[in-house]
């Protein structure tokens, strides 16, 4: 009886399917020296930028594509994909008035009404529509703090010193295959300063979405939290349903300066693919921070799309007393598969590390957890506890853990906890005699087993995120 | 209120109920005694509407509706409240949460609108209250870490609040204290009016010293033996069930 449940209620299609019609301006397909020169000079790029582009394409040329994760995909045909697709409107926008009202509709659609976001809830957003930012909100506000908060583009434009002093420092070009490509072909992205001793007076949110059949999304985002400063930020994906894969390698680097903190939370939902596994995002992200003397960075992310994902948002605690967390819920279902966790890299001294994962796998999928924490030998007294938990929803799904522990000093205290668990019949029924449906039951369950991470969202993005979770585990039940 | 005829269940391929005839009016409080083995929480489980268990006979009437059409939640809308013998543990889901949930799916399913928030509060406070829980008890996670006593209390404390009009008590005395055991049954017994039955099922008659039941009917092998009033349990428990046993042989 409760794999009928479990199948039905898990059969659930992806809500966010729908194209929306914007007339687009999109390069041809194939990837070599004069597309990365043609991306550059669309975007008017000074030549240092261009520079670093085909130096990162060089390095790109001789890698392989990484194969150690527990995912099995057919590979991108790097030359199949078109490396630059922009929205043809492109003149600067100054109010909502004049942005193009099927982008609007999609958004709606979403349930991210753009006004109400604004109005209700203070959020500044900066949307990305393929890879050009359509419109950027509350900038005044921010700017009288000093604050910086564009895309990458226009800060690639107007603060070349900044971005030229950070890029690459914490993701290297070189990193891995992925972050190579992107280091070549980003098109746009998020770019976020926070000066001295600033506390950043609002959440501060992008919504990415892929848009473009058969284009590759290629974000990079920089966020530099000067000493003392504080900020949060969110990101949040969503993306229409597609029958040809779509590739998105994205790159994220977090600098916390000296007793800054940096609270990074993301909800992700790129199209999962069809009930068979047919179609679905590519979601190969790298993610990394790095926190000197005193700072935090904290990763939350609600994972619940993709139909392959490979992404470890890490931090590497180098400077003394400082703090890295990771709180994760990944959600897997029908014939997606999730290879995700955590690096914490202790090279300071006192350094904390807190993991706290969630996998939830159902029907046919995967999730893995993979994470790595390393000690170094001068982190005196570095602490970590991880704790990794699998719920099982049905019998065909598979949960993996892979902890890697390197400990090069002898003061290290090291914690990990894992568990494994299924959602019960037993439950249900408890939960049914009570009045709640399955369906109900089942979001119920899941939720409370997410607690602990949910409670690390900002409020009005963990209620969101429960949202969420409930699509992607509700069916057709009743 | 609830009849009970010719009732016959089987879990796998076995036969447990073998033609249970009761019926139940409003205000009266029922016991089912027996030894183990003998039905008595096969019985409850197929009137709150476990899958595992399958009718194979008879019916169950409930306030004119036929009780086994419905699923276990739409019974449940209905009024029937089952506490468990064994309360399951909802890790990360607080008790004051999942009775909200509880109360508003339950006004949902019959068309009503949500408790209003405050209204939900005080009752809350004043079950607990009733119960002699602690304030801390209705943000811990259900059942997650409780004693024995503490689980039954809960679910008496549910009880209370979704006010059911027919409650099952499956063996809701093992693993409580006489301070506890004190404490469920005088819950129970404030709950208790005109319009509002109990079925006590129990192995032991010290939970009906203190819920005093209308009838006692005995359960021995899948079919009701005796019926009487509270001093068939009295006997029962002087006597020994070996007594009915060799009536039945």
């Amino acid at each position: 009886m409760s794999d009928e449940i479990l199948d039905e209620v898990t059969a659930s299609e992806y809500k966010y399917g729908f194209v929306t019609d914007i007339e687009s301006d999109t390069v041809a397909p194939g990837l070599n020296e004069d597309v990365i020169r043609m991306i550059s000079a669309k975007k008017n790029e000074p030549a240092w930028m261009l520079e670093w582009r085909l130096d990162a394409f060089k390095i790109w040329l001789d890698m392989k594509e990484p194969e150690w994760s527990n995912v099995t995909y057919k590979k991108p045909d790097f030359q199949a994909i078109s490396y630059y697709s922009a929205p043809k409107q492109k003149k600067t926008l100054d109010s909502l008035d004049d942005v193009d009202p099927e982008l609007l509709k999609t958004f709606e659609k979403l349930g991210i009404s753009l006004n109400e976001q604004k109005r209700l809830s203070g959020v500044a957003m900066d949307i990305v529509v393929d890879s050009v930012s359509v419109a950027t909100t509350f900038k005044k506000t921010l700017g009288e703090k000093g604050i910086i908060f564009c895309s990458m583009s226009e800060a690639i434009a107007e603060h070349p010193e900044l971005v030229k002093k950070h890029i690459g420092t914490v993701v290297p070009k070189r990193d891995n295959f992925y972050a190579a490509l992107n280091s070549a072909v980003f098109t746009d992205g998020s770019f976020c300063y926070i000066p001295k001793g600033v506390r950043c007076p609002m959440e501060l949110s992008t919504y990415f979405r892929i848009n473009e059949s058969g284009t590759g999304q290629f974000e990079r985002t920089l966020l530099v939290a000067d000493e003392g400063s504080f900020v949060s930020y969110l990101e949040g994906c969503t993306a229409p349903s597609r029958d040809e894969n779509q590739l998105h390698a994205a790159v994220v680097e977090l600098v916390a300066m000296d007793g800054a903190e940096i609270k990074y939370s993301t909800v992700q939902n790129w199209y999962p693919g069809d009930a068979q596994g047919k179609g679905g995002v590519f979601n190969f992200v790298t993610k990394r921070g790095i926190c000197e003397r005193n700072a935090k960075i904290s990763w939350t992310q609600v994972e619940t799309g993709s139909a392959v994902t490979w992404k470890y948002p890490s931090c590497i605690l180098k400077g003394d007393n400082s703090v890295g967390e990771f709180y994760s819920v990944a959600v897997t279902n029908n014939y997606q598969q999730a290879d995700t966790g955590t690096k914490m890299i202790h090279l300071g001294k006192n350094t904390k590390s807190t993991i706290i994962s969630k996998g939830i796998s159902a029907g046919h999928s995967h999730n893995s957890y993979r994470g790595l924490v390393r000690i170094g030998a001068r982190a005196e007294n570095a602490r970590n506890f991880s704790q990794c938990d699998s719920l099982l929803m049905g019998d065909q799904c598979g949960a993996h853990t892979f902890p890697y522990i390197e400990a090069q000093n002898p003061t290290a205290q090291i914690e990990h906890e894992a568990t494994t668990s299924k959602i019960g019949e037993d439950q249900l029924f408890y939960c049914n005699q009570r009045g709640i449906q399955t369906e109900q039951a089942i979001a119920l369950i899941v939720n409370g087993y997410c607690k602990d991470v949910l409670n690390q969202l900002p409020m009005e993005f963990a209620v969101e995120a429960q949202k969420l979770l409930e699509i992607s585990l509700e069916g057709s039940v009743g | 209120m609830i009849k009970i005829k010719n009732l016959h269940a089987r879990v796998e391929e076995k036969e447990i109920l073998k033609g249970i005839n009761l019926e139940i009016k409003p205000g009266e409080v029922h016991a089912i005694m027996g030894p183990n083995g003998s039905g008595k929480s096969t019985l409850s489980n197929v009137i709150a509407g476990r899958e595992d268990y399958k009718v194979t006979g008879g019916s169950i009437d409930f306030e004119g509706a036929d009780l086994l059409d419905l699923d276990p939640e739409e019974r449940a809308h209905k009024g029937i409240f089952l506490s468990f013998q064994y309360p399951i543990e909802i890790p990360g889901v607080t008790v004051s949460n999942f009775i909200k949930t509880a109360i508003n799916e339950t006004r949902k399913g019959r068309g009503e609108e949500p408790m209003d928030a405050r209204e939900m509060l005080s009752k809350m406070r004043e079950k607990s209250a009733l119960l002699e829980m602690d304030k801390s008890y209705l943000s811990r996670s259900l059942n997650e870490g409780f004693s024995g006593g503490e689980k039954k209390r809960n679910e008496i404390f549910q009880m209370a609040m979704l006010e059911p009009k027919l409650a099952i008590l499956d063996e809701t005395d093992s693993g409580l204290d006489i301070d506890a055991l004190r404490i469920v049954a005088n819950g129970v017994n404030k709950l208790r009016n005109a319009n509002n039955a109990v079925l006590v099922i129990t192995h032991y008659q010290r939970l009906l010293d203190h819920i005093e039941p209308d009838f006692v009917h005995v359960l021995y092998n899948g079919k009701i033996v005796k019926s009487g009033d509270k001093n068939l349990a009295i006997e029962l428990e002087a006597k020994g069930y070996d007594w009915i046993k060799e009536e039945n042989v």
